[in-house]
């Protein structure tokens, strides 16, 4: 059963976007920032497709396909972190490491306070500020270890 | 002296993205009046004049594309903007959307004008949420004032765009991928013919041309095709925006007139390699294309030159990497980038990937032979002929090119030895 308040944003969601099947990567994108989890629950998924009038699979095959989506609960904040070339010369591998470190978590993991995820993503399009990294809308780029402590210690802090 | 020039990034950060009366005071929507003053074909035939070819990556004459769309006799026809910008290394797009948003819609414009297109999207990638926004601006600021939206400029003619998120998946940057996600489903490619020009969005004629494509349209329009072909060479009109990235000292975007050098582009405009290092290669075009050597940067940039060397310029990506990297370790890298980013329709594609990441993880552990360099060159061989998009046909390209320029790396690393003290050889092999 989806909790009361989520199934009334879901289906708010849906109707601004006029109930359009085209429209369902766009709703997920939507749906999946309704919980500081930011993934997308198998059963809002069924509700999404029941609205929709489309097939349920259908509905899981659009979120298994693109990256952006998960079907897993992760951290309130996911830290992509950018893993294409031109991050890879400008050795993005140490910032991986660094946030290890500093979050005690590796790669795909969620710290236990659901506070973060690290990820990696594919490239950001932030090449002239490699290495760089994603949280949320944020691209932070030019990255040290100072810099990536000084970015966990405001997240924590919540002064973002 | 200056090797860049500036035809339509004059004003990018000088104007607000958003605000009309900026734009319109440095000449925007000039030409989307000249154009609604002329016939279709007029205007077609300036920008054939132009020598302009898709800025995406496949670089199809852009003038012959419109006319191609233009003489299809079945309503409507509809407009895509292809701004999924996903090829790593690529961040030029990025700028139009950002600071020069209303001159790709006035690109549009222009294009629906001549093709009597009722609507357009504009596909952005997911990963580009503030330039959505900016875009969106933009084309509500247009609505406004009369340059987007119903009667344009007091005429009959209208013209609406939306906007459409990905939501990560690099494919959906070929064009029948791109359509299949802006109509909701999964980005799998379709099987060709018939061409998204006949059979695109809903099953409609449609034109999908790259970001920077449409926005050298307004600057044809207004000053001339022969004009804008005159900053090129021969055979490849006008200016290009070039992404410049990895081991330089001035990484970003340029706009740069075809015929310059590769080397040009990465000493003068680049600043060279820092902290005193040398240059291994050059990734030209983005993870897709080839590694080049040193040797061979006084190569001109140019679709027929680099063509005749059996090079591309894709999407402008101008990756540069010093000898601190190994070739091995960066072919990891971008081997994950493809396995990862394949959509699993094709089995070249699907397995080929797959293989080659397990045979260059072979390399990197130091537990390669003689035989795996062979295997794959046929893994790679097969993928560039038989897989059933773009994507699978260039995953091996930067196999294929590192083998032929940096062989003596991969000997190396049979034998345990990584020049540039990267490869880990106590790894554990994983496939």
């Amino acid at each position: 059963m989806v909790n009361q308040e989520i199934k009334e944003k879901i289906m708010g969601i849906i109707e601004k976007y006029q109930r359009e099947k085209e429209k369902l990567v766009m709703i997920l994108l939507e749906v999946q920032k309704l919980t500081d989890r930011n993934y997308i629950d198998m059963e809002w998924a069924k509700l999404i497709a029941e609205e929709l009038k489309i097939p349920y699979t259908k509905v899981y095959d659009v979120i298994t396909f693109y990256s952006m989506f998960s079907i897993k609960p992760r951290g309130k904040y996911v830290i992509e972190i950018c893993k294409s070339a031109p991050c890879h010369v400008n050795k993005s591998k140490d910032v991986v490491k660094e946030f290890e470190e500093i979050l005690n978590i590796k790669m795909g993991e969620t710290t236990p306070d659901n506070l973060f995820t690290l990820q990696y993503t594919s490239c950001i399009g932030a090449c002239d500020v490699a290495p760089a990294i994603k949280i949320g809308e944020k691209v932070y780029g030019n990255l040290n270890k100072e810099k990536i402590q000084q970015i966990v210690m405001d997240y924590r802090n919540n002064s973002i | 002296m200056t090797k860049t020039l500036n035809l339509i990034t004059e004003y990018a950060g000088k104007i607000k993205p958003d605000s009309i009366e900026e734009y319109v005071s440095v000449g925007g929507f000039e030409a989307l009046k000249i154009a609604m003053g002329k016939s279709p074909i007029e205007s077609i035939e300036e920008i054939k004049k132009s020598k302009l070819q898709g800025r995406g990556g496949a670089a199809y004459p852009t003038g012959v594309k419109w006319e191609q769309a233009y003489q299809i006799q079945k309503n409507p026809k509809y407009i895509i903007c292809n701004a999924d910008e996903g090829e790593p290394g690529t961040f030029k797009d990025k700028v139009i959307l950002d600071h020069l948003p209303l001159m790709l819609i006035e690109g549009m414009t222009i294009a629906a004008y001549i093709l009597n297109s009722p609507k357009g999207f504009i596909y952005i990638r997911g990963e580009y949420p503030e330039s959505q926004k900016i875009v969106a601006r933009a084309i509500k600021a247009a609505k406004e004032r009369g340059f987007l939206g119903s009667d344009i400029l007091g005429t009959k003619f209208s013209f609406d765009i939306e906007i459409i998120s990905g939501a990560g998946a690099y494919v959906c940057g070929e064009n029948s991928a791109l359509v299949e996600s802006t109509e909701g489903n999964s980005g799998r490619p379709r099987m060709k013919p018939p061409f998204i020009k006949n059979h695109g969005y809903m099953g409609m004629p449609t034109l999908v041309n790259n970001v920077e494509t449409f926005a050298y349209v307004p600057y044809i329009l207004k000053e001339g095709g022969e004009k804008f072909a005159s900053y090129g060479t021969e055979f490849s009109g006008g200016t290009k925006l070039v992404c410049l990235s990895g081991n330089l000292v001035n990484k970003g975007v340029f706009e740069v007139p075809f015929g310059i050098t590769l080397r040009e582009l990465i000493y003068d405009i680049g600043g060279g390699i820092p902290d005193g290092r040398k240059l291994k290669f050059v990734q030209l075009g983005g993870s897709s294309g080839p590694c080049i050597p040193e040797e061979m940067l006084d190569t001109k940039l140019c679709y027929k030159e680099l063509k005749s060397k059996g090079l591309t310029l894709g999407s402008g990506a101008i990756l540069v990497v010093d000898d601190s990297n190994c070739a091995v370790d960066f072919l990891k890298c971008v081997t994950e980038f493809f396995y990862h980013e394949s959509c699993g329709k094709c089995t070249p594609c699907r397995e080929g990937n797959k293989q080659l990441l397990a045979l260059v993880n072979k390399f990197a552990n130091g537990n390669a032979t003689e035989n795996d360099l062979q295997i794959i060159k046929k893994v790679g061989y097969i993928m560039k002929n038989a897989a059933f998009c773009g994507l699978g046909e260039t995953a091996p390209t930067a196999h294929l090119s590192l083998i032929k320029y940096f062989e003596d790396e991969f000997v190396e690393h049979i034998n345990k030895k990584c020049r540039a003290n990267v490869c880990n050889f106590g790894g554990v092999e994983n496939d």
